[in-house]
């Protein structure tokens, strides 16, 4: 009876445990997972069908890289009980905050095309016409925010996040050889020697891991949230199964292009998704839907981060738990961010591409500076008391804000002078 | 028409004094200005005017 007691006693304990993580979880796997964006399975797909699996050791780097910027973000939010955006006007001044904000609307705004390009060009294999899915997107995504509370609009995330892992069992259908996955990928080398399409890859990768608009998401959210300071290490385990997350579904992304689709050279997660039709009709559905997910995913993220900058440097009401009559401004900037941005893929001849390597490029006046401020903020102990970075927190943000800016700026003058790592 | 421009310019103008407070509001940063704040806000400052000197550089010589 003693003995039956004590289990029963523990199994209460981690039932109530896995509750009170259920109530708390959210912002870190959201914003992990919907980091895996239109963008982000191109990449993985282009990556996968370029070097098979010999670049899935640098996938799950990335992983604690993504983490430990990311967990910042929790404890900045919980303790100023402020989005980043005003935390940098009012830590930093008007320079530094009209410089984030607006690079950072811009940034957004860019980035939302390319996921309607994503999502259109992923319901275009199954022959929805575009102006149908941007139709459709745009409905479901109002009908999210005008539900009226963050909690639901949080719960309908999960559902989208549950679909991004689609791409696991599509990495079942192909068989891979699993001793030849841990051979190849997970021995750190470089495929072919460090060349500059290498490093392009390598950057691109990077660039879809580490997003300026992840920091000021997650950490409004934490807010709108409402976590409190004892909620912190459930904040931090949220983002850490989000980081887990994330890695997993682009490994195994890359397992399904690069079984299938090894040494072909492709542009688009849509035009593998199509290839593999030809191989599996299964398998080129879940990638087409997965991409379609993925777009999704980062349109709902990235919309709402724009309007919470904008609603909290201009002190509007601006929580998903306010209805439109209480945040009319909040919910006017979202939508306007949201059909302006569908609305351009919907033009005949719109520079879609050029779009898309503008966002990288744009990413690098911001990512930088975010990544100071940040680093700054959580060593200010007025303002972040006991939860200011430790020295190894310390070593190891500054070590990966200095790679990060390193990589990212060499990243850009790759794309902006082709020819410059060309040898 | 008249009117709808006054208004136009009546919304532009509250928006501009919005702006403004937000500048009044925020001129005092809050953050304790330590060495390496400085140096940081410094470097980061260099670093971006190199990158919007090498974007204007790309753009005038494609444009040109």
């Amino acid at each position: 009876m003693n003995l039956f007691s004590r289990f029963y006693y523990r199994l209460h304990r981690i039932v109530k445990t896995i509750r009170l993580y259920l109530v708390i979880s959210g912002p870190g796997i959201i914003v992990m997972l919907a980091d895996n964006d239109a963008g982000g399975i191109t990449t993985y797909a282009a990556t996968g069908a370029r070097y098979g699996y010999e670049l899935i050791w640098f996938l799950v780097l990335l992983g604690p890289i993504a983490y430990f910027i990311q967990e910042m973000t929790v404890r900045l939010g919980v303790v100023t009980k402020r989005g980043h955006a005003e935390g940098v006007f009012e830590a930093f001044g008007p320079f530094w905050g009209w410089f984030t904000l607006i690079d950072l609307v811009f940034m957004n705004w860019l980035t939302l095309i390319t996921e309607f390009i994503g999502m259109t060009a992923a319901l275009s294999i199954f022959k929805v016409p575009p102006f149908l899915t941007v139709i459709m997107v745009c409905g479901i995504m109002t009908i999210m925010v005008l539900r009226g509370r963050y909690w639901t609009w949080e719960k309908i995330a999960f559902l989208f996040c549950a679909l991004n892992l689609v791409y696991i069992p599509a990495a079942f259908i192909v068989h891979p050889d699993v001793s030849q996955i841990l051979r190849q990928g997970m021995v750190p080398h470089f495929p072919g020697g460090f060349s500059g399409q290498l490093f392009f890859f390598l950057m691109a990768n990077i660039g879809t891991t580490i997003a300026p608009w992840m920091i000021f998401f997650q950490q409004s959210s934490v807010v709108d949230k409402g976590l409190q300071e004892k909620d912190i290490p459930w904040g931090q385990l949220d983002t850490f199964i989000g980081a887990i997350f994330t890695v997993l579904v682009a490994i195994f992304c890359i397992v399904v292009t690069g079984t299938l689709l090894k040494g072909v050279d492709i542009q688009s997660a849509a035009e593998a998704s199509i290839m593999l039709m030809s191989i599996n009709k299964y398998l080129g559905t879940f990638l087409a839907i997965g991409l379609f997910n993925a777009g999704f995913l980062g349109a709902i993220c990235i919309s709402l981060a724009s309007s919470w900058a904008f609603g909290e440097v201009f002190g509007w009401a601006h929580s998903l738990n306010q209805k439109v009559r209480e945040a009319p401004w909040f919910y006017a900037f979202y939508f306007l961010t949201l059909f302006s941005s569908a609305a351009m893929v919907l033009i005949p001849g719109a520079p879609l591409v050029l779009i898309t390597l503008f966002v990288q490029v744009i990413a690098v006046t911001l990512l930088p500076a975010i990544l100071v401020f940040l680093i700054l903020l959580l060593n200010d102990r007025s303002i972040m008391g006991k939860h200011a970075n430790s020295l190894f927190q310390n070593v190891v943000s500054i070590t990966i804000a200095g790679g990060i800016i390193i990589l990212s700026t060499l990243y850009v003058l790759s794309v902006l002078f082709p020819g410059l790592f060309a040898a | 028409m008249r009117s709808l421009l006054r208004k136009i310019g009546m919304l532009f103008h509250l928006r501009m004094e919005k702006i403004r407070e937000i500048n009044r509001k925020y001129a005092h940063p809050r953050i304790v200005t330590r060495r390496s704040t400085g140096v940081a806000l410094f470097a980061l400052r260099l670093y971006l005017i190199f990158v919007v000197g090498v974007l204007f550089y790309k753009f005038f010589s494609l444009v040109l």
